[in-house]
């Protein structure tokens, strides 16, 4: 028996041992669960759709497009999520949106502190990823995810480096990596594509991103014809802002 | 000092009857036993100069640096205990990512310089703590803002600067910081002026050797606090070193 939370100086309660609001009676002994439980997410909210990316000859291209749903309700349509870590490391993002404007002020904090330590050394995209799998699998470690997929693009001292790690803390490195929809439209397509031109130049590989994120747009419901393409090679990091699908519908009246 | 050992110098929460307190006096003079730090405010940037003491020649070159990068647009020199000055640069760091995650944007120098001052005068309150034994300056330079700089006391004071010196030779620097016309002056002629007042207020006889170190936050860097590059390093040290012998040839032609 524990006194401890009793306030000696508090006046009794007017009413004890019987129904409380909205309870119909309380049993002796008994206590009433009202709180004491967390609830963790168990579904995103605003997501994003697909990232595309690949590596090619000297680099690697992300792309993803801008829209953030309300499951299907096309809620937001200007929802960046391409992102510069530094010179030499971009980062695409789907899933929750809010979860990954989270995660971006935990990166950019990250790499903040570690300019600080002025020791001459940048990040490196492989470092960049280990870190991120460490956070996702923490957190799905503590039944409370971050509701994301991210993709990690850059040059490890020269070489291209692509990988990805998503909600569960799951992580892998690939030549070609696409979440969501894109796993299943647009993969097939680069990976096509990889094995008759394993070396593929920048334009071509910006060529075959844009084929996918048609693919996605015209396939995709959660997908909008305006999307960001991040490129990163010796020269630097580019992410071109709002490359348009190009539309064709007049093949439309003939499916039915 | 005529109070000292009169017992009102044994905690730092408490007053001797004129007035003082002891302790932080205490700190003040770690600082002044430091190698010289100044800092000089220009139109455009802050520039840092640092004479640090080498006192042992089995010591790598470039350890315990003296010159810390906060945020990416705050740097802090530091004159004193080097141990006590990390533990502020540490809470400065703190403070500048606790405002970054709260508001979004980076802190400005302001409230920086007011929360450090806090931390650092919160130690001179209590008998259970000893006051820290360094001072510190801050730098910040805003595209729309413009320089700023701020050196905080052992005592949790702060005053903004167009130019200021801590530790050893501070007197002698301040003397030929006055001589500048701060306001007027581009980052890059900080820089070398700062080297040449380093070099010339370094005492030979008592201390040999010494490290400069050079930072600058500027428009030139974008308002990022970086060390300034090898090749403005070595320009401002050769010109220093110049002013220096310059200096001794008419020495000797007075003699």
């Amino acid at each position: 028996m524990s006194f401890s939370n009793i306030d000696a100086f508090a006046a009794p309660p007017l009413w004890r041992n019987g129904p409380s609001p909205g309870a119909f009676y309380n049993f002796p002994n008994m206590q009433s669960k009202t709180s004491g439980f967390v609830e963790h997410s168990q579904s995103p909210v605003t997501t994003a759709t697909s990232i595309v990316a690949l590596t090619f000859k000297n680099g690697v291209i992300i792309a993803g497009d801008l829209l953030g749903s309300y499951g299907s309700l096309a809620r937001f349509r200007n929802c960046p999520r391409i992102l510069k870590i530094n010179d030499n490391i971009i980062l695409g993002a789907g899933g929750d949106y809010g979860d990954y404007q989270y995660v971006k002020d935990l990166i950019e904090q990250k790499i903040i502190d570690e300019e600080c330590l002025d020791d001459g050394f940048n990040l490196k995209p492989k470092s960049l990823q280990c870190w991120l799998t460490r956070i996702m699998y923490n957190r799905r470690s503590r039944f409370d995810p971050f509701w994301n997929n991210f993709v990690v693009g850059g040059l490890q001292d020269g070489v291209p480096y692509l990988a990805t790690v998503d909600k569960l803390g799951t992580a892998y490195e690939d030549k070609a990596i696409c979440t969501g929809y894109g796993t299943h439209l647009a993969l097939p397509i680069i990976r096509d594509t990889l094995q008759k031109n394993p070396n593929l130049s920048e334009e071509e590989a910006r060529a075959l991103v844009v084929k996918c994120m048609e693919v996605l747009f015209y396939r995709d419901a959660h997908s909008y014809p305006k999307y960001q393409i991040g490129v990163v090679t010796e020269a630097g990091v580019k992410i071109e802002g709002l490359v348009d699908v190009n539309q064709k519908w007049d093949l439309a009246h003939m499916i039915h | 000092m005529s109070s000292i050992g009169t017992g009102y110098d044994l905690s730092a929460s408490q007053f001797s009857p004129d007035g003082r307190v002891f302790q932080v006096e205490y700190a003040v003079k770690a600082v002044e036993n430091s190698g010289t730090v100044i800092g000089l405010k220009g139109k455009d940037g802050v520039v840092f100069a640092v004479e640090k003491l080498v006192t042992s020649k089995l010591y790598e070159a470039g350890a315990n640096r003296r010159v810390f990068t906060i945020d990416k647009h705050v740097g802090m020199a530091v004159c004193g205990l080097i141990a006590d000055a990390r533990q502020i640069v540490d809470v400065a760091r703190r403070e500048a990512a606790n405002y970054r995650s709260q508001y979004g944007v980076s802190i400005p120098l302001k409230y920086l310089n007011d929360r450090v001052s806090m931390y650092m005068h919160a130690y001179t309150l209590y008998s259970a703590v000893r006051p820290y034994g360094c001072s510190v300056i801050l730098s910040s330079y805003d595209l729309t803002d413009g320089p700023s700089m701020y050196l905080i006391d052992p005592s949790g004071v702060s005053y903004g600067y167009h130019g200021c010196a801590v530790g050893k030779a501070k007197q002698s620097a301040k003397t030929e910081i006055e001589k500048l016309k701060l306001t007027n002056m581009s980052t890059r002629d900080l820089v070398k002026e700062a080297a040449k007042i380093i070099y010339l207020v370094h005492d030979e006889l008592k201390d040999k050797n010494f490290e400069l170190e050079l930072s600058w936050v500027c428009e030139e860097t974008q308002g990022r606090h970086e060390r300034v590059p090898d090749n403005v390093f070595v320009e401002a040290e050769k010109c220093a070193k110049q002013a220096m012998e310059a200096d001794s040839d008419s020495d000797t032609e007075d003699m």
